[in-house]
């Protein structure tokens, strides 16, 4: 009996020692990041003001503000979008209300998880060979954007397939057996029941989007470029690239600039994917059926 | 038998020498029937033994499921239902009930509202009497007239079974099709359906599939006896009541043997 | 609300294909032409960087090279001849005979005759050695006199950074994924899973300039070296990239485990961390490699980062406090600066192949590994 216990108390101790070890890690984890987050947010919110988001840069990028580049990611990130997004809501419905359970779907499954896992600057470089040379679209806002669009083209299926699935299978029959053709079905249950699944995934979408740098750099983004683009055939800035420039390539950048183009760029990122969070959570409290 | 009055009505569906299969398992075989205009036809029997699976054949629901295969012939008005051009418009002469209740996650009003809907039907006023009138029918207009605008998921099992019955009628079915309605509804409103149910009958077929033995007695001008994936007997209802049955499984049955 | 009485009773078979028929019939064609995109897009990428990189690879051409210079004087060629054609040296041609007549051009045929079978046969020029691309630790693509690419160094670079990288973020991330998994509960656990992803969601750039700015001072002073953009850094800072990605899949892999696992254990009395570590972490394994794989494939793939935070240059680092140089970094610096179609540029290409295969076959074997999962 006193060994039990004595073996229980071990026990528990040694399950106490374990819990707060992994507490530790997840702490490890996280608490650099924000400190980093923190310098981040103190040495660059010290120059971003109105002025720094609204004019162009000066002095040889060594003096005044963002808008160009801000700007630039909006195109860039805009296009993208009105290219993957309808591609990527199509193929996930394809995936969840057509395709059957066979060779074929799994390998159109591996390919949409290599999509994902295929390094960024290969995506680059496909760009510059297929839409800089092969399409003859140049270095241009729609070069970037479609090459930027078909890395983050996963992002969008796998959240939009999700949530089409999150839809019961009963809805579905119940309008077959009325007769209703499956695109009807769709049409007219499925999506608009899983629409903001869909969106939580497409703003998840742009907070990746505006991030990236490798595929744009030879694409459609320019080192420096004070004039705001016209169309989708111009050059344009772009945040990401921006802060690599300013942080790298240019000499005589007083030190706090490239912390507040970082704290914009990670302010944008961050609140998207916040945004995304809070509207899943919205959604689970929500109950429709 | 030719007294009989089912006969003297036309014929809606013939089914004859009919396999269901899923992934090569055969789940039902040798069903051979007629279900005739302004009847009701019981198919009773205990639970897996092919009894949803047959309705799901009527309703060609095969083409959606490559799991699910049948042999035979079935024919809806006369013409062979594997060759229907478009299967949907199969579909919509055939409304269907199943066990589990499925208010769509629309309002009421567009629940009902949503096969006239697709069928073209665009005017407000045609729809607010479909709707009205398919509500009535199904027993729940009065509940509901108020809250037409709440969605239809969150409305109550029993509401709920009678919405998908509203449903059902709001596609202007010439046959309807009712596997095991009651499950989830409270007795009351069963009898109420069951009221609804004869007087449906004279507007069109009625294939009744139930658990309730007593059910088919109350409704089926014939009655079937699914067991086991094989039809094991196919009379007049008042007949098999009365003890004149073919196969010895049915009067067991029947007696609360098994099942 | 038509009555559907004996009228439609008459045999009604009317089912023509209506508009709602052809609009389905439409619609899946196009949805599958949008599901194969997928594919479409992944045999693109393969084709168009292989469609430049090969070229490359492939490519063999002809020039007065140094050891084809050595070789002509051995055989005693007058030091004026060889004064005259250093003019062609480092000149392309694609076939031998071309070059014999651009020589024969300057020295004239007869002249030229003695050497002939020495600038026929030794002037075949390849710049791409299978060997030495992969053997060679010297990357010097823009050298005047004999452009190298070796890729050693690169991927030694890559291996040391991920490897690094790797070793910081496996124990960090499997133990938050037990803690966030097993022990955490309620709000404290979708806390802990919302802040895991939102660090997930740092862009790249961003790191690259945390390391560059904050980590680069930090580690010349605590470990007092001349730089701090090295292994260790660049290391540190994919290590926490790569982290939250790994957390989030071991944490799935976690979950996936059966409560009944853990139930059956505690029954028999075993204690939490028992349950953790004899039921169900074995449980999760093929999840849990799964998940580091995939970390691993980040670290590969990561550009911006390695770019600013290795050091960018060309080494065989010893300790962790060399610079390095990563392949994806490599492309990301000179693709701008490589004259499209140029052997440089073609090289570029030829190492984005060299990714993408090894990426791919991360992902199919993490894939496949998720698959034996689901399977079991």
């Amino acid at each position: 009996m006193f060994d039990a216990s004595a073996l229980n108390i071990r026990n528990r101790k040694v399950e106490g020692l374990f819990r707060i070890l992994f507490m530790l890690m997840t702490g490890l984890l996280i608490l650099p990041v924000a400190i980093i987050l923190a310098v981040l947010a103190w040495k660059g919110g010290s120059v971003v003001n109105m002025t720094f988001l609204f004019t162009n840069p000066t002095e040889g990028m060594t003096s005044g503000g963002i808008f160009p580049a801000l700007i630039g990611t909006v195109w860039l990130v805009s296009v993208a979008l009105l290219f993957s997004v309808p591609l990527g809501v199509a193929a996930a419905i394809y995936l969840s209300e057509y395709a059957r359970d066979n060779w074929f779907t799994r390998i159109i499954n591996l390919a949409i998880i290599n999509l994902a896992g295929v390094p960024s600057i290969v995506h680059a470089l496909f760009g510059v060979g297929a839409f800089v040379l092969f399409f003859r679209f140049g270095t241009s806002i729609l070069a970037a954007s479609l090459t930027l669009g078909i890395m983050t083209l996963p992002v969008v299926i796998v959240s939009t397939r999700e949530s089409l699935q999150a839809v019961p299978m009963a809805f579905r029959e119940a309008c077959w057996n009325m007769g209703a053709t499956k695109w009807q079905t769709i049409w007219k249950i499925v999506l608009p029941n899983s629409i903001s699944g869909i969106l939580t995934g497409i703003i998840l979408e742009v907070s990746r989007t505006a991030g990236e740098t490798a595929p744009v750099m030879f694409t459609g983004a320019a080192f420096f470029l004070p004039q705001l683009p016209q169309s989708i055939f111009d050059q344009t800035m772009a945040m990401s690239l921006h802060l690599f420039v300013i942080a790298t390539q240019v000499p005589g950048v007083p030190e706090n600039l490239p912390y507040g183009v970082a704290f914009v760029l990670i302010a944008m990122v961050l609140t998207m994917n916040s945004l995304s969070i809070a509207f899943r959570v919205y959604l689970r409290g929500r109950k429709k059926w | 038998m030719d007294s009989l009055p089912h006969k003297n009505n036309p014929v809606k569906l013939e089914v004859s020498d009919v396999a269901v299969r899923y992934d090569g398992r055969t789940v039902l075989s040798g069903v051979t029937f007629d279900v005739h205009e302004h009847e009701i036809f019981g198919i009773i029997g205990p639970a897996n033994s092919g009894k949803t699976s047959f309705l799901k054949t009527v309703n060609r629901m095969d083409i959606f499921n490559p799991a699910m295969s049948f042999t035979g012939r079935i024919r809806f008005n006369g013409k062979d239902i594997r060759k229907w051009r478009n299967v949907y418009s199969l579909r919509k002469r055939i409304g269907v009930v199943f066990p589990l209740p499925v208010g769509l996650p629309l309002t009421v009003y567009e629940n009902v509202a949503l096969a006239p809907r697709l069928a073209g039907v665009t005017r407000r006023v045609e729809l607010d009497i479909i709707v009205e009138r398919c509500l009535a029918r199904a027993a729940l207009w009065d509940e509901v007239k108020d809250r037409l605008d709440s969605l239809g998921s969150l409305l109550s099992g029993g509401q709920q079974q009678r919405l998908t019955i509203a449903r059902a009628l709001s596609q202007d079915p010439e046959m309807l099709m009712l596997d095991e309605f009651s499950i989830a509804v409270d007795p009351v409103t069963t009898m109420r359906i069951e009221d609804v149910l004869k007087e449906l009958k004279k507007e069109m077929s009625i294939i009744l599939v139930t658990n309730l033995v007593q059910q088919a007695r109350r409704l089926a001008d014939r009655t079937a006896l699914f067991l086991n994936g094989e039809v094991v007997e196919v009379g007049l209802t008042d007949d098999l009541f009365s003890g004149l049955v073919q196969d010895q499984r049915t009067q067991d049955y029947l007696d609360g043997r098994f099942g | 609300m038509g009555q559907a009485d004996s009228t439609s009773a008459t045999c009604n078979t009317d089912d023509r294909r209506n508009l709602a028929w052809f609009i389905d019939k439409a619609v899946q064609v196009l949805v599958f032409i949008a599901g194969i995109s997928a594919i479409v897009f992944i045999i693109g990428i393969f084709v168009f960087i292989t469609k430049e990189g090969v070229g490359f690879i492939l490519k063999s051409n002809y020039a007065l090279s140094e050891s084809v210079f050595n070789l002509l004087e051995d055989q005693k060629m007058p030091e004026d001849q060889l004064d005259a054609i250093t003019v062609l040296e480092g000149k392309k041609f694609s076939t031998a005979e071309d070059l014999l007549k651009a020589v024969e051009g300057i020295i004239g045929v007869e002249a030229a005759g003695p050497y002939k079978e020495v600038l026929i046969e030794k002037s075949h020029d390849q710049p791409f050695h299978v060997k030495s691309f992969f053997t060679s630790p010297k990357w010097a693509p823009t050298s005047e006199i004999k452009p190298v690419y070796g890729t050693l160094a690169l991927m030694v670079g890559t291996a040391s950074v991920t490897g690094l990288a790797m070793l910081i973020a496996i124990p960090f991330s499997l133990g938050a994924a037990i803690y966030i998994g097993e022990f955490a509960t309620g709000r404290k656990r979708e806390f802990l899973k919302i802040l895991v992803e939102l660090l997930a969601a740092i862009p790249s750039v961003v790191w690259g300039f945390v390391g560059l700015s904050m980590l680069n001072p930090l580690i010349i002073k605590l470990f007092n070296v001349p730089i701090g953009l090295n292994v260790l850094n660049a290391g540190v800072i994919l290590g926490l990239m790569a982290a939250p990605i790994m957390t989030t899949i071991a944490e799935d892999a976690l979950k996936a485990v059966p409560d009944r696992y853990r139930e059956a254990a505690e029954a028999m009395g075993a204690t939490r961390w028992q349950i953790i570590f004899k039921v169900v972490v074995p449980a999760a394994r093929h999840g849990l490699v799964a998940a580091v794989l995939l970390g691993v494939g980040r670290g590969f793939g990561e550009t911006m980062a390695v770019l600013m935070a290795t050091g960018h240059s060309i080494n065989l680092p010893t300790s962790i406090f060399d610079s390095v140089r990563a392949m994806t970094a490599t492309i990301a610096a000179e693709l701008g600066e490589a004259a499209v179609g140029s052997d440089h540029y073609r090289a570029l290409f030829t190492l984005g192949i060299l990714l993408f295969l090894i990426t791919f076959m991360i992902n199919l074997s993490a894939d496949l590994i998720l698959r034996g999962v689901r399977k079991e």
